[in-house]
């Protein structure tokens, strides 16, 4: 029901929505989250992620299985890189399969808002005259 | 008692180290440990927030660490 993957190499959104299909469902709801080219209007070069990798992989097995038992969803793809991104990589990939389309969209919005606020892992943003932990300071 | 504190992101930086082992008192919470922590590394009050997890699980305050428990500084997260 659940595929979690945290991978340093690049994310593979067919296999995302492959593990999701099934004759069941009736929509599946799809969530890239990608490299900005800008912060605040400063040119971002790249970023560099890193994880404390097995609470990672916990964690977002915890929300995955959280949006299966409060919403009516069926499968869940749950993918996340590590290392070095460049402008337009996909850093997160969300797939969740649903008889209903309000579900599908429920769950995967409860996934990435989750995954934002409890996953150990960090991206630093890489400009041309230095870099920066995103968030660390108040 | 011996454990291991692991940093990452910002908190690997203020500590200039990925892999700490520490003494600590018998019966040590993990609220002790902050104690220390933030006397050791001043810089880490200037942070948003640091979480402290146990053996790869988010730990309140009380709980009390063991002997070789892994304690990860966990600082404002920024996945996705």
């Amino acid at each position: 029901m659940i595929e979690i993957l945290l991978t340093n190499s690049p994310l593979d959104t067919s296999r995302c929505i492959g593990f999701v299909s099934n004759d069941a469902s009736g929509g599946i709801d799809l969530f890239i989250g990608t490299v900005r080219n800008a912060t605040k209007g400063k040119p971002v070069l790249r970023l560099e992620f890193e994880a404390y990798e097995p609470m990672a992989i916990a964690e977002m097995q915890k929300i995955a299985q959280q949006a299966i038992e409060r919403f009516s969803v069926q499968k869940i793809a749950l993918h996340h890189r590590t290392g070095i991104l460049q402008i337009g990589d996909a850093a997160v990939v969300i797939a969740v399969s649903a008889p209903h389309r309000a579900a599908a969209f429920d769950a995967c919005r409860y996934c990435i808002d989750t995954l934002k606020e409890t996953v150990p892992i960090w991206k630093k943003e890489i400009f041309e005259d230095g870099e920066v932990w995103v968030a660390a300071h108040p | 008692m011996k454990v291991t504190l692991l940093a990452f992101g910002i908190a690997k930086d203020i500590t200039g180290q990925r892999f700490m082992d520490w003494e600590l008192p018998e019966a040590a919470s993990v609220g002790d440990l902050r104690a220390v922590l933030v006397e050791r590394f001043p810089r880490m009050s200037e942070l948003k927030s640091v979480r402290l997890a146990v053996n790869s699980e988010y730990a309140t305050e009380d709980l009390l660490l063991q002997e070789n428990d892994e304690v990860a500084l966990i600082p404002p997260v920024s996945g996705g």
